[in-house]
């Protein structure tokens, strides 16, 4: 058993500032474990936001030392903890109150992706391997935490023609489903804003599903959208024969969240 | 005076897991206005920790299964408690269900035909749980989570439920307040369901993440809906028991379905030694016929680490008990010598992360140590087998809070497909009944302004207890003696330690804001965990048997009187919890063949199953 300081911001989106926590703590244990028992025993109001205990539900990002993680994945034996350890809020959104951000931007950015379309009259027959490369996309627990470093998002603020690597990466699992037809490169063009992309894959480092979400997802579909509208000869053979996905559905997602 | 917000729906829908957005689909499509209140952010809930599968007897594996095999194997693991006819609704429409999310997106993994893959799992006669890896929950829930927002959801993110509104005996709606903000929300409804879960946070060690604190029991038993088999309560066999801060944490059964095996410090498979005399001639006898099943031999019998929950965690607990037990109080559940690394990686990937991460162990190289954690709960709020109506009008309940199909004892991977067959079913009956209302309802006014008082009340209480000590304390105390073994006196002696922490629930103190405050969101919880804990316990007590989840040191064996009967658990007008003994509904002739049958053999001769 050994003491360690916890230096964790305590304030609202109107600013705030760090406070110490010296507490006990026991082998094994991660971050969340300590800001539960700083909760417990000394500051009964430390807003935190988690659920699994278990990184499957994504929950608890925040930055412990000035990285991105999973309080609940990141081991106090993997921290210096002769020193304080800082912990502070996912800097790219909003803090409603000391831990928790309000992420609900994420939720609304996702409208503009349109949902799963499946080939009318399928078999609904799919290979194991057409479906490895979508089942990668599929793991994201949308812990926002690829958001939360994107400079683009995080630098820049560019929230409204931008829908960051989160949702790059959805969009992706809905373009390589084997059995989808629907056509998102113009969406992925524009108010997708893909092209702000210049893939430094500070996503796919933090990202605690270990997805390649540069080279897997970004990459790909930044190729996609330069065959669909930059391509001079592929463009000529389209007027003549026609676009391989049409975009016959229509657009929904009108829902309202709060 | 304390404001608040109102808002009005056809159908509100309490909860936000499998259960609860699948309701909410179906009432959209019933073209209710639907509102959804979940104590998380949408696709957190407790869903999303969900690993093996959902069960479903497609048949894409072995074209032999089908609902009736499922049907038996289902009652078999229950103790037979189950409710026959939710069983059978269940069966037989899961398959469907499966088929539905493909259709809505979900990707599960595949046959080498390109079908729907299933895989083994404890209870089951069959390969019958469609999965994506060890991370099927996450699918479930992302899968209705997209086709939710695509139908249009309205959701009301990191909002929880205080109370239940009633007006001339029927539901009317909730009041609420956004954890966010802590403003208070008046939602005037005309059905509601709950769909909110279970009640693993009563135990100290639980697989069960912060929301399973069992509101929807306490909720609706506060409005007089009956409970039942409240005394079932699945202790999973395998959690996590090292370091002491995982303990608990689920390490899928999926370990087992893929070939793992439980040896004790001897070095021991004890499972061999275990098997119920209701389960004889069903398993292996021998290591030998085990590694052949592994191997694919159809003519040998399956692993005994494939028996129930209930009978494995039993046989875990009395090895540790003996004397056999890993350094760290649980056993050994190895993979590591029965299949590749990569093959582990690829079918167990979240287990092998989770033991590098949390536990310095590498899966693919070592046995993990397990133990006993509370997992699920078997009783629940009392449905209608085809509506999930409640007794109280307007209300109904779907998955987890729902109690009846699952009897005595769950399988792993009927919870899943529970929440998507029942989801939809109290989804469509909710938005019938709205649908047929008419008139005008009243929310009561002076009762909601005497709630928010109440739910206030621990900001004015300086001299009240800390929540999070009263917390430990009920979790504790609740293990110890209403844990995975009973005995009657420890039970006693917990309905007294209760009546005390009930008091004392009212007497607690917060400080700081309102806008997301966890210590005030405790003092909450807490009044509701008290109330359940109460109704567990009771019923426990009550029954004098060993079944299922429910195993007794005082009465060991099954008793064939119990074998007849439910315990209902009802609120009286001046509030006192009551147990009633109720017959078990008689189940049809022919079901009862499909369900008594020795052997599969039999069952294959009689019913042509």
């Amino acid at each position: 058993m050994s003491t360690v300081t916890f230096r964790v911001f305590r304030g609202d989106r109107n600013g705030g500032e760090l406070k110490d926590y010296t507490i006990e703590v026991q082998e094994g244990m991660v971050v969340l474990d300590a800001i539960h028992q700083i909760q417990a025993e000394q500051a009964p109001d430390l807003a935190c936001r988690w659920n699994c205990k278990a990184g499957k539900c994504g929950s608890c990002g925040a930055e412990v030392n000035g990285k991105p993680t999973l309080m609940c994945m990141t081991r106090l034996d993997t921290l210096d903890t002769s020193k304080p350890v800082t912990v502070r809020p996912m800097k790219t959104f909003p803090v409603i109150r000391d831990l928790a951000t309000d992420v609900k931007w994420n939720y609304e950015a996702n409208k503009k992706i349109k949902p799963f379309t499946p080939a009318p009259n399928t078999d609904w027959i799919m290979f194991q391997e057409d479906v490895d490369r979508v089942q990668e996309f599929r793991k994201c627990i949308e812990c926002f935490l690829c958001q939360n470093v994107c400079h683009v998002l995080r630098e820049h603020d560019e929230k409204t023609g931008f829908i960051g690597p989160r949702l790059l990466v959805r969009t992706a699992s809905l373009e390589m489903h084997p059995l989808d037809v629907e056509n998102r490169l113009d969406m992925l063009k524009n108010e997708g804003g893909i092209g702000y992309c210049n893939i430094t894959k500070c996503c796919t480092e933090v990202c605690p599903e270990h997805i390649h979400i540069t080279d897997n997802a970004i990459i790909p579909l930044k190729e996609r959208v330069v065959d669909e509208y930059y391509d001079p000869i592929l463009g000529f053979f389209r007027r003549l024969f026609g676009s391989k996905k049409q975009t016959q559905a229509p657009s929904s997602g009108q829902a309202a969240d709060d | 005076m304390e404001s608040y917000t109102i808002h009005d729906y056809d159908v509100l829908v309490i909860g936000a897991g499998g259960a609860g957005l699948r309701a909410a689909i179906a009432a959209i499509e019933q073209g209710a206005r639907v509102g959804v209140v979940t104590k998380s952010l949408l696709g957190k809930a407790h869903t999303v920790m969900a690993e093996g599968g959902m069960a479903a007897a497609m048949g894409n594996v072995r074209p032999e299964d089908n609902w009736k095999v499922h049907f038996r194997d289902t009652l078999k693991g229950g103790g037979m408690l189950n409710n026959w006819k939710m069983v059978m609704n269940y069966t037989k429409e899961a398959p469907d269900r499966v088929r539905e999310l493909e259709r809505w997106g979900a990707v599960f993994d595949r046959t080498p035909d390109g079908r729907i893959n299933q895989r083994n799992f404890g209870g089951h006669s069959y390969p019958r749980l469609a999965h994506v890896g060890d991370r099927t929950g996450l699918e479930l829930i992302r899968t209705l989570q997209d086709h939710a927002v695509k139908m249009g959801i309205h959701a009301h993110m990191e909002t929880t439920i205080y109370r239940l509104l009633t007006d001339a005996g029927r539901v009317v709606g909730a009041l609420g307040f956004n954890r966010q903000t802590g403003e208070f929300l008046v939602f005037r409804a005309k059905a509601v369901v709950l769909a909110t879960g279970g009640l693993g946070r009563i135990y100290q060690i639980t697989s069960n993440s912060w929301e399973c604190t069992g509101d929807g029991f306490s909720l609706a038993s506060m409005v007089g809906a009956d409970l039942i088999d409240m005394e079932f309560i699945q202790f999973h066999p395998t959690g996590m028991v090292w370091p002491p801060s995982v303990m608990g944490i689920l390490v899928t059964e999926g370990v087992r379905g893929e070939g793992g095996v439980l040896k004790n410090s001897e070095g021991k498979r004890f499972m061999f030694d275990n098997v119920p005399e209701r389960y004889k001639g069903e398993f292996a006898e021998t290591e030998e016929e085990a590694e052949r099943w592994l191997q694919g031999d159809r003519n040998a019998r399956r692993p005994p680490e494939l028996l129930t929950r209930d009978v494995v965690a039993r046989a875990i607990r009395k090895e540790v008990n003996e004397g056999r037990g890993s350094p760290h109080g649980g056993v050994y559940l190895d993979i590591a010598s029965r299949r590749p690394a990569d093959y582990i990686k690829k079918k167990l990937p979240s287990m092998y992360h989770q033991f590098m991460k949390l536990g310095n162990l590498d899966i693919t190289k070592e046995p993990m140590e397990v133990g006993p954690t509370c997992h699920y709960v078997m009783g629940g709020v009392r449905v209608d087998p085809d509506t999930q109506a409640t007794n109280v009008p307007g209300l109904y309940a779907a998955g987890e809070v729902a109690g009846g199909l699952h009897g005595a004892n769950r399988l792993g991977g009927n919870s899943l497909s529970d929440l998507v067959v029942f989801g939809r079913r109290a989804g469509m009956a909710a938005a019938e009944y709205a649908a047929k209302q008419s008139g005008s309802y009243q929310v009561d006014e002076a009762q909601v302004r005497a709630y928010i008082a109440e739910a206030l009340q621990p900001f004015n209480n300086p001299q009240g207890e800390n929540p999070f000590a009263l917390m430990k304390e009920l979790r504790a105390t609740m293990q110890k003696n209403a844990g995975i073994m009973r005995e009657e006196g420890e039970l006693k002696a917990q309905l007294e330690i209760l009546a005390n922490l009930k008091k004392r629930a009212w007497n607690t103190s917060v400080s700081g804001s309102r806008a997301y405050n966890p210590g005030w969101h405790t003092a909450l919880d807490i009044r509701l965990m008290v109330e359940i804990s109460e109704a567990v316990v009771l019923a426990a007590l009550a029954r004098k048997e060993s079944r299922g989840g429910h195993a007794r040191l005082d009465y060991p064996d099954p008793d064939p009187t119990f074998a007849k009967i439910n315990h209902i658990i009802r609120r009286s007008s001046d509030g006192t919890l009551t147990v009633v003994a109720e017959p078990l509904p008689e189940m049809p002739e022919e079901l009862r063949k499909i369900a008594e049958a020795k052997d599969l053999k039999e069952l294959s001769d009689k019913v042509g199953a």
